[in-house]
This record gives structure tokens, C-alpha cells and sequence, in this order.
């Protein structure tokens, strides 16, 4: 609605809209997200079971939660996964990306199918995928292939590979699609220019086509690692932190300590670590691909 | 905002402290108030009348049938009742009750949970309130609502003893006698392994179904005292040579293969270990007696054909516990919120005096194959659906010495949940016994 103010008004005025402009935002943003974290940053403090009053602890949840095993296991797989889905997740979702944004036969058709897993919620996947992989009566089962039959959720190492594939195929569409844009994007003339200089499919690919999506995969990779630490339903659903506390990563590791363990002080401290740890790697990112100084590439083109 | 707003010249907007934006701002301030206010978005505390929230499946259809039995009789005071799934309840109610914002009749297990209400002081006493129900219930059951000698919640539904179910198909193909004993459980997974039979079903994906396994052998190894220590808190409580050897005979069957060797996905939900029995693939399954209805429920005639046997938890040889104990759930609960204003509090009394498992309750109980936890009803068993089921169960509850509640249950939340993560990594073969103890006794 800014952009619609007549813009003599603005010349007579000399400055820019009032910044109380802000406030209502800033009020939600207060009220809904600020308030509850310093709530949170308060209640990490003090020893609370949910039903009781809050009673002050000092540092003792502190202690206690980088103390604990299970806290620390949890945090270290939560590194393991965001590293490892990133991994599986970058390359195949620039490939499809590319591939999408062709004009090869069959495009359209696949790129749909591609597209299916971003319509389910993650809820009904870790519930789906829980079905498909029961042993007795799952894929196994259907397609009559004893290679199937693993005891995919319920052997510690294979479960923790099972929740990165399962995330991997749920979250890959979102980021083709991501690519597919960018691609596009790209100006044509480009290509036309390498293909006279005799430049080949995969030569193109690695000297125009990745270059120019520098700032595609700066968002992407963001998204994808802070992303991975908020990864909760779709665990939760699918194994719900087991078998054990094989997959009990960072943020099933708060949900249970403050809803099943009832240690919302506990809980809450994971929740800071959490919000800390989100926010410096978002932060990183920005600094390091220097992306907050983004500027547009297609010059010149 | 509406375009018109945008496109009409707006010079309230540009400067920094007029009266409309300032009012505007408060009106959205105190609209952002009232969204937080009402958090949950549904009040109960406040709603019209009393409340009630209970969990689906199980019971359910009984507590559908007596509230309408109560709100067809009581038109002016009727109890409004929510349903829901299992787990999501338990994180619910808890927040819900720490928040004032209870139902009247407060849904729980007993044991530790029902002690914390107490301590806190969300439940009202019932003692010599309603002593129609109180000489109604099972007196080991009613047991379990009582904190410090005084009454604080009444059974509601069926008693839940953990009963050895067997698939008896399987067990005469194989030639095999029904296990009494630890040695002849031995054998019988052997013979069933060289069948090519899982032995024994159990849903390790959802955790719980292990317990019952460490209970029951703790219990015929050591007796019910050696958990009682644990709930009292004594040090190094989980060191009992009992549990020691209850998690060796653990390891010692799943190393012989007694669990098949995917039990770890199997999830009990939506039944699968259940559908291990009834589709002829597993031959056993320790299990909690409403087990019984999704037999029922889902292979009719699988189980009218009389394919389903039951019986005892074996004997331990040298074991101190009675054989005859048992372990489960006595039953489930109802307690009465303190925060309910006086009016519902009396509504709640008057259903739990007149119609909270009345006849018509026990017998919806009965036609579907659960035992309610009301004295007195052996002489109705005969004239029922299931009579030899349902007679081998009932008596197992009233000839136990003594009836153990569910670990989880009864010790508190933290630690309830340690022992489920350690015990499936006892059973995932990631932990030994003394692991197992030096981690549970850190909790205590």
C-alpha cells in the first residue's frame, strides 16, 4: 500500500512513511513471538512439572541438560542429519530443478509426480511411511520381495537413514522448485552464446547454469539447514524419537522432556539452545555466502 | 486492509501521533490480547455444565452410552463429553489441568499422575461422597484411587490385567503344550522357530508392550516388592538381583529369536501385532485384556472359531512372587476438577453415584468383551457373549494378591520415560543389564 501513495505527497513531506507504520506488526511480533521466547528464556531457569508453581533453579536445568546423554546424543544427531539430508537433498533437488525447467517430453508429467509430496502434510507421511515399512505388512508384504522385509524402524542404525530418506523425499520437491525458478531465470542468450563457442550439456551446466544460481542456493541451503533444525512432526510420527533414542533428535528431544517428562525447565532450555543455535547458523549463512549484499546477475546479458 | 483504505489519500498515516493511528494500534494491541487470552481456544472450565474428556477406542462405546444415559435423564444438567486418541490426551489434559482449564470429570490412571493432581490440589476428596459407587468397585481397583487412605478417583471402565494370548492353530500344528513355566516358554520358541513361526508378537515401535515383559518377570522373580522400592525411591532400587535377572531372561529370549527379527517396527496403533496373531504369523502375545475386543473387532471368525487361547504369565523356578499376581492396569480413572465451579462439581458427583458403571454400563463392557471393574458380577458372565473368556479374566483379577499398576503409570513422568527409552534399548540389544540399572538408577 506504500508504493500506491501519490508520490508528490512523499516529494512535500521529504521522508518516508512513519514508522509507526510498524507498530501493529511489531505488536504481533511482539506479543506472539517475543514475549513467549523471553517466557521461555525465564522458565529455563526455574523447575516445573506443568501443574505446580514455578519454582527458581538458577543454573541447574543448565547443568543438567548438557549433562545429560540423551540431550547431548540428541544434539549430535541433529548435526548428523542436518548434514547428512543436506546432502542427499542439495544434489538431487538442483538435478530435478535443471531437469524441470526443460522442455524435455514427458516434463510436465513427471514434474508433477515430483511435485505430489509437498501436498501431504508431514504427519500424514510419518504415518504412511510407518505402514509401508511394518515388516508383517508393509512394501515387504505387497510387492513379495524379502529384501523389503528389514526391521526398517526398529534397528538404531537403519532407522536414523530411514527418517533422512523419508525427509529427503518430502522436502526435495520444495527446493526443485526453488531451482526450477531460478533456471528459468537464467537469460537464454547465455546458452546460445556457449553453444557457438562449442560448449557441451554438461559444460554448460557447471559454467553458466550453476554460476548464475548462486543466489538460489544461497535460500536453498538456508532454508534446507535451519529447516532441518525445526524437523519434528514427520519424527515424531514416524519413530518418535526410537527405537531407543536413535532418532530422538534436538527438537523431539524438548517436545518429550517438557510434554512427556513433564520438565518444562528442562525443555525450555533445549527450546534457547534451539532458538541460539538457529538463529547464529541463519546468520552465518548470510555472512558467508554473502548474500545480504545480493544483486542481481542477469546484467549485461 | 481493503484497497479503498490504500487508495484514499491518508494523511492520519503520515503523521507520527494521531489520534487514529494511535487508536488504531491500541484496537489491534487489544485484539492480539484477547487471541492470546484464549489460548486453547475451547474453555471448558467455563463452558455450559459439566465437562468430560475420554480416549477413543477401548471403552469408548460404553462411555457414549452412558452419557447419553445420563443426559436423556438429566436434560438440565448434562455432562458434555469429548473423545480423544491416547497419547495426544495425556500431553493435553496436563497443560489443561496445570492451566485451570480442567474438564469436571478429569480422565487418568492413578498412580503417580493422579498423586501430582492431588498434591496440587486440582482434584477434589470423594471419600464418603458417592458410597454407592465406592461399594461398586473392585476393592483392589478402587485401591488405586486412593492417595494417603483418602479417595480421590473412581474406575470408570474395564479392568486391564496383562494376559498371555496364544494362537491355539499354531500351537497344535507344532505340537507344541501352552508354556506354564520359563523353560517350557524356552521350548515352545524353538519349535516355533524351526516352524518358521514368529514365536512371540510384540509391538517394539510403540515402546509400552515391553514393559509388560520386565514386569511380569520381575514380579514372578523377585516379588511386588522389588518395584515397590523403586516407587519409594530407595537408592540403587533398580539394582535388585530381580531386575537383573528379569533383563537377562529379556536378552535370553530375544538372542533365541522368541520376538521374530523385526519386532522393532512394529507398531501397536493400528494393531499389526495384534494381525501378527489373528493372520497365523506369530503364535504369542503378552498383552493388556482389551486386547480381547480388537480380536473381536478385527477377526470376527478367527475368534469365534475359538483360534485365541489365554493364559497366566508363566512360572519362574526358584521365583518369589505369587503366580497368581498380575500386572496392568487395575483400570482407568475419573476424579473431579477443583476448578469446576460447585454446580458441575455436583453434577459429577450425582453421575459417578447413579450412573457411572451401572448395569447398563457393565453390560455394554461385557458385549464387547472387556471386563468391568465393579464387585459382584460373576452370575452376569455366564449370560454374555463371551463367557469363558471373560470368566477366566474376571477371576484372574479377584483371586490376584496382588495387582500391579503399570510401571510407567507409577512412577513419575521423568521417570516413566527413561525406562521406556532404556528398556527398548535393552530389547534392541544396544544396553546390558547393568547399563540398564546404573541409567534407571540415576533417575531415583
Amino acid at each position: 500500500m506504500l508504493l500506491r501513495a501519490p508520490a508528490r505527497r512523499r516529494a512535500r513531506a521529504g521522508a518516508g512513511p512513519s514508522n509507526w507504520l510498524l507498530a501493529p506488526a511489531l505488536a504481533f511480533f511482539g506479543i506472539f513471538s517475543i514475549g513467549p521466547l523471553l517466557g521461555v528464556l525465564v522458565l529455563s531457569f526455574m523447575q516445573w512439572d506443568g501443574l505446580g508453581t514455578p519454582q527458581w533453579a538458577g543454573g541447574g536445568n543448565w547443568v543438567s541438560v548438557l549433562e545429560n546423554p540423551v540431550s547431548r546424543q540428541a544434539m549430535w544427531l541433529t548435526v548428523k542429519l542436518t548434514l547428512l539430508s543436506y546432502a542427499v537433498q542439495f544434489p538431487l533437488s538442483l538435478l530435478l530443478g535443471v531437469f524441470m525447467a526443460g522442455h524435455q517430453r514427458y516434463r510436465e508429467f513427471l514434474s508433477v509426480l515430483y511435485f505430489l509430496p509437498m501436498l501431504f502434510s508431514a504427519a500424514a507421511i510419518g504415518i504412511a511411511f510407518k505402514a509401508l515399512l511394518d515388516p508383517n505388512f508393509g512394501l515387504s508384504q505387497a510387492f513379495d520381495a524379502a529384501v523389503l522385509r528389514q526391521d526398517w524402524l526398529g534397528r538404531p542404525d537403519l532407522a536414523f537413514y530411514v527418517v533422512v530418506v523419508v525427509i529427503s523425499w518430502s522436502f526435495i520437491p520444495f527446493h526443485s522448485l526453488l531451482y526450477q525458478a531460478g533456471v528459468r531465470q537464467i537469460p537464454q542468450s547465455m546458452y546460445e552464446a556457449a553453444t557457438l563457442d562449442g560448449a557441451g550439456t554438461v559444460r554448460k551446466f557447471f559454467s553458466i547454469t550453476l554460476p548464475q544460481l548462486k543466489y538460489t542456493i544461497v535460500t536453498s541451503s538456508t532454508l534446507m539447514l535451519v529447516g532441518s533444525l525445526t524437523y519434528f512432526d514427520l519424527v515424531f510420527s514416524l519413530t518418535g524419537g526410537g527405537p531407543g533414542t536413535a532418532t530422538r533428535i534436538l527438537p523431539l528431544d524438548m517436545y518429550l522432556t517438557g510434554f512427556r517428562s513433564n520438565q518444562m525447565g528442562e525443555a525450555s532450555v533445549l527450546a534457547v539452545i534451539l532458538v541460539a543455535v538457529g538463529l547464529t547458523l541463519a546468520l552465518g549463512l548470510q555472512r558467508l555466502t554473502g548474500a545480504d549484499k545480493m544483486e542481481s546477475q542477469a546484467e549485461g546479458a | 486492509m481493503t484497497t479503498d483504505r490504500t487508495r484514499r489519500p491518508a494523511p492520519a498515516l503520515w503523521t507520527p501521533f494521531s489520534r487514529r493511528s494511535l487508536s488504531r494500534i491500541a484496537l489491534v494491541g487489544a485484539a492480539a490480547l484477547t487471541l492470546a487470552g484464549c489460548g486453547g481456544g475451547a474453555q471448558p472450565g467455563q463452558a455450559d455444565g459439566a465437562t468430560a474428556w475420554t480416549l477413543t477406542g477401548g471403552a469408548e462405546e460404553t462411555f457414549r452410552t452412558s452419557f447419553q444415559e445420563w443426559n436423556d435423564a438429566h436434560a438440565e444438567e448434562p455432562i458434555t463429553a469429548e473423545y480423544f486418541a491416547n497419547d495426544a490426551f495425556k500431553e493435553k489434559i496436563r497443560t489443561s489441568v496445570g492451566s485451570g482449564n480442567a474438564p469436571t470429570l478429569i480422565y487418568n490412571w492413578g498412580g503417580d499422575n493422579l498423586e501430582s493432581y492431588v498434591e496440587n490440589g486440582n482434584v477434589v476428596e470423594l471419600t464418603g461422597k458417592i458410597p454407592g459407587m465406592e461399594e461398586r468397585a473392585l476393592d483392589s481397583v478402587l485401591e488405586t484411587g486412593t492417595v494417603d487412605g483418602k479417595l480421590y478417583a473412581v474406575p470408570n471402565n474395564n479392568t486391564q490385567p496383562v494376559i498371555l494370548y496364544y494362537n491355539t492353530k499354531l500351537f497344535e500344528q507344532a505340537g507344541v503344550k501352552v508354556p506354564t513355566t520359563w523353560e517350557e516358554m524356552l521350548d515352545a520358541v524353538e519349535a516355533f522357530k524351526a516352524e518358521g513361526v514368529t514365536p512371540i508378537s510384540v509391538a517394539g515401535s510403540s515402546q509400552w508392550p515391553y514393559l509388560m515383559w520386565i514386569q511380569y518377570l520381575t514380579d514372578r522373580i523377585g516379588g511386588p516388592e522389588v518395584f515397590q522400592a523403586i516407587v519409594d525411591g530407595e537408592e540403587n532400587a533398580w539394582s535388585d538381583p530381580a531386575i537383573t535377572e528379569a533383563l537377562e531372561k529379556i536378552q535370553e529370549l530375544v538372542d533365541a529369536g522368541g520376538f521374530g527379527d523385526a519386532y522393532g517396527s512394529v507398531v501397536a496403533d493400528a494393531g499389526a501385532d495384534v494381525a501378527l496373531v489373528h493372520t497365523d504369523q506369530a503364535a504369542m502375545m503378552l498383552h493388556g485384556s482389551w486386547v480381547y475386543s480388537s480380536f473381536l473387532t478385527d477377526a470376527p471368525e478367527w475368534t469365534a472359531e475359538g483360534n485365541l487361547g489365554y493364559t497366566t504369565f508363566p512360572e519362574i523356578e526358584g521365583g518369589q512372587g505369587d503366580p497368581q499376581n498380575i500386572v496392568g492396569n487395575p483400570a482407568n480413572f475419573w476424579a473431579v476438577s477443583a476448578d469446576a465451579s460447585e454446580e458441575e462439581q455436583q453434577t459429577a458427583f450425582e453421575y459417578l453415584e447413579q450412573t457411572n458403571l451401572d448395569d447398563t454400563a457393565v453390560d455394554t463392557l461385557f458385549d464387547a468383551g472387556l471386563i468391568p471393574a465393579v464387585d459382584g458380577v460373576e452370575d452376569k458372565i455366564a449370560e454374555t457373549e463371551h463367557p469363558e473368556y471373560l470368566d477366566f479374566a474376571y477371576s484372574m483379577v479377584q483371586d490376584a494378591p496382588h495387582f500391579q499398576l503399570s510401571w510407567d503409570q507409577a512412577l513419575p513422568a521423568d521417570q516413566g520415560q527413561a525406562l521406556l527409552t532404556n528398556l527398548s534399548q535393552v530389547f534392541a540389544g544396544e544396553m546390558t543389564p547393568e547399563q540398564f540399572q546404573t541409567a534407571m538408577n540415576g533417575t531415583l
